[in-house]
């Protein structure tokens, strides 16, 4: 570097210097003789296993406190606290219908029979020995969204209560096909049932289009073996589809020429129209897409950079794009979508962002491969009204206030 | 003695075309009964395959009711802790999603059934006799108007009783059913 370009550095970062003042002034906090401790003792030796930080602690799934039990119910997974693609294993979120059952791997045992060739019966071991493969997957409840049904929107909401009832995870398994194909599809064949050995002997009916298509038995996740609470030692994975259909615990497989309209395809996980009819098997989930930071709980310092983080999933594929609003809808930006980009995988998404200090609101939505766009609040509204239970897809809308509190958008709609 | 064999060659030739297709082979080829023991909750079809042998009305369902069921469901089946089973009102894009019941809102009547048998009651799942079963899906269609309280239910009756809900779901679910035949 010769004498000339050193001067010029200098006086650039100069004028840097003279712009961003406060932010300088905030990063220079004096340090304390704690920062300097851990160097002048021994660390905590080699484990078998690690925790997390204790100060991480608070990272933790939300459950509401007014369930009767929470033998049902869903833990919702902290989103706003999400650092990249894949859930913790621990805090995917959870959706029980009779408590998390207690599997011995080796009784575990999987059915396939019904409209078969020839009934099979399968052990893990078994399970384990066909072809595996791996896929990155989100799955989001199919009532994930909910509070967006509510006529008054929650001033106090945050991300994770918002949106919180979806995880992304690396999921380990074997095609279901091939072991339908073991079994031998009769000619009559056209759906499955599939049952849980949970205390609900959860069932839903699955169409074997979708089954020969891409659904698969998975027994791992995140590298190790499922979670109880995801399943264990095996469950259903139908990519796309409502988690209600990814049945955890799988142990029957029934191959049917009908569909049993089971209590949670018929009286759950169905849609009330405004013109007094009910949709059913809406199976597939929209767009969808989140600003995790800043969002509601949240408060920004001062005025000055920020990136807006979020996340972003669409059952129909993969995410072409998210856009962002930083002023209430006026006008809106492209985001960057952070490698890798996957088909059926969350995405992460950022936008640099300046905040002038005063009050705004912040938006996203994203644009799935088909071009579907997330829709507004208001047009959710419009199409489903206010009864419905399942499917809620609406942009959240985060308002920052003047003084850098986060607190819920959305509109109250007439 | 060839003869006596013969089938039983044909069997061993057969079994042999059978794995033959299966490249892996790692399940285990099981027989009916073992099937039937293994399910244990044997799913309801609309058209009532899965049933059991078995009947009960209103009558007598009202009794278990009151033992098991009310605690969780209200005495007279309005709600409590937990779903609402009997409707007071008809479905409406209004009606908030907790005044959704069996009344006015499942559309085949075999559900309930199925459902109880799996799940209920919710801390001793599976644990129902048919009789108290069948009992109760009576007690409760009767609840709502859909029966009479000395109807008796059973595998051939069930199945043929008419959900006001029903006509609420669209497309008609009975579309996604195979045909029967006249």
């Amino acid at each position: 570097m010769n004498r000339r370009k050193f001067l010029q550095k200098v006086a650039g970062a100069g004028a840097f210097l003279a712009l961003a003042p406060k932010v300088l002034a905030q990063g220079a906090k004096a340090f304390g003789e704690a920062a300097l401790a851990p160097m002048k003792v021994l660390g905590i030796p080699l484990t078998p296993i690690s925790q997390r930080a204790a100060t991480e602690n608070h990272v933790v799934r939300y459950i509401s406190d007014t369930l009767p039990s929470r033998h049902t119910g869903a833990s919702f997974s902290p989103i706003e606290h999400f650092q990249g693609l894949i859930t913790p294993s621990d805090l995917h979120f959870e959706r029980h219908h009779g408590g998390v059952p207690t599997v011995d791997p080796a009784e575990y045992r999987l059915l396939i029979h019904g409209m078969v060739k020839q009934p099979l019966m399968f052990d893990l071991e078994a399970i384990k020995r066909y072809p595996s493969f791996n896929q990155v997957m989100f799955i989001e409840c199919g009532g994930n969204g909910q509070n967006g049904f509510s006529r008054t929107p929650d001033e106090a909401m945050t991300a994770t209560r918002s949106k919180g009832l979806v995880s992304n995870s690396e999921w380990t398994g074997t095609s279901l096909k091939l072991l339908l194909e073991e079994a031998g599809l009769d000619e009559r064949a056209k759906w499955l049932l599939v049952e849980g050995m949970d205390g609900a002997a959860y069932t839903r009916s699955i169409p074997l289009d979708k089954a020969l298509d891409n659904c698969f038995l998975a027994y791992g996740q995140n590298g190790e073996a499922l979670r109880p609470q995801q399943g264990y030692p095996v469950r259903l994975m139908v990519p796309g589809w409502e988690g209600s259909t990814h049945i955890k615990w799988v142990r029957r497989i029934e191959v049917s020429d009908t569909p049993y309209m089971t209590r949670d395809e018929t009286s759950k996980y169905t849609d009330p129209n405004p013109d007094g009819t009910t949709s059913f098997f809406t199976w597939e989930m929209l767009a969808q897409s989140i600003i995790t930071y800043p969002s509601g709980g949240q408060a920004l310092q001062a005025e000055g950079f920020y990136e807006i983080r979020g996340v972003a999933w669409t059952g129909a594929g993969k995410v072409k794009a998210v856009e962002v609003s930083t002023d209430g809808g006026e006008s809106w930006q492209e985001a960057s979508l952070q490698e890798p980009v996957l088909s059926l995988s969350m995405v992460r998404f950022t936008l640099p962002w300046q905040w002038d200090g005063k009050e705004t609101v912040l938006l996203s939505r994203a644009i799935d491969e088909k071009d579907y766009v997330q829709p507004s609040r208001a047009e959710v509204i419009k199409a489903w009204g206010y009864n419905h239970r399942y499917h809620y897809n609406g942009i959240q809308a985060w308002k920052v206030l003047e003084g850098g509190k986060v607190v819920n958008g959305d509109d109250v709609l007439s | 003695m060839t003869c006596c064999l013969r089938p039983f060659i044909l069997f061993v030739l057969m079994l042999g075309l059978t794995l033959a297709q299966s490249p892996y082979g790692f399940g285990v080829p099981v027989d009916e009964e073992m099937v039937m023991s293994f399910n244990i909750h044997p799913s309801i079809a609309p058209d009532g395959r899965g049933l059991p042998e078995g009947e009960g009305s209103a009558l007598e369902g009202f009794e278990v009711y009151a033992f098991i069921c009310a605690g969780c469901h209200g005495p007279n089946a309005e709600g409590g802790p937990y779903d609402r089973l009997v409707s007071d009102r008809d479905f409406s894009a209004e009606v908030p999603d907790h005044l959704l019941a069996v009344g006015n809102y499942w559309p085949y009547a075999t559900t309930l059934y199925d459902y109880i048998r799996r799940a209920m009651p919710f801390s001793q799942p599976g644990s129902l006799e048919p009789n108290d079963i069948y009992a109760l899906v009576a007690f409760i269609l009767a609840e709502n108007g859909i029966i009479e309280e000395d109807f008796y239910l059973n595998a051939e009756t069930l199945p043929q009783v008419e959900m006001p809900a029903k006509v609420i779901f669209n497309p008609s679910p009975d579309s996604f059913l195979p045909r029967t035949e006249e």
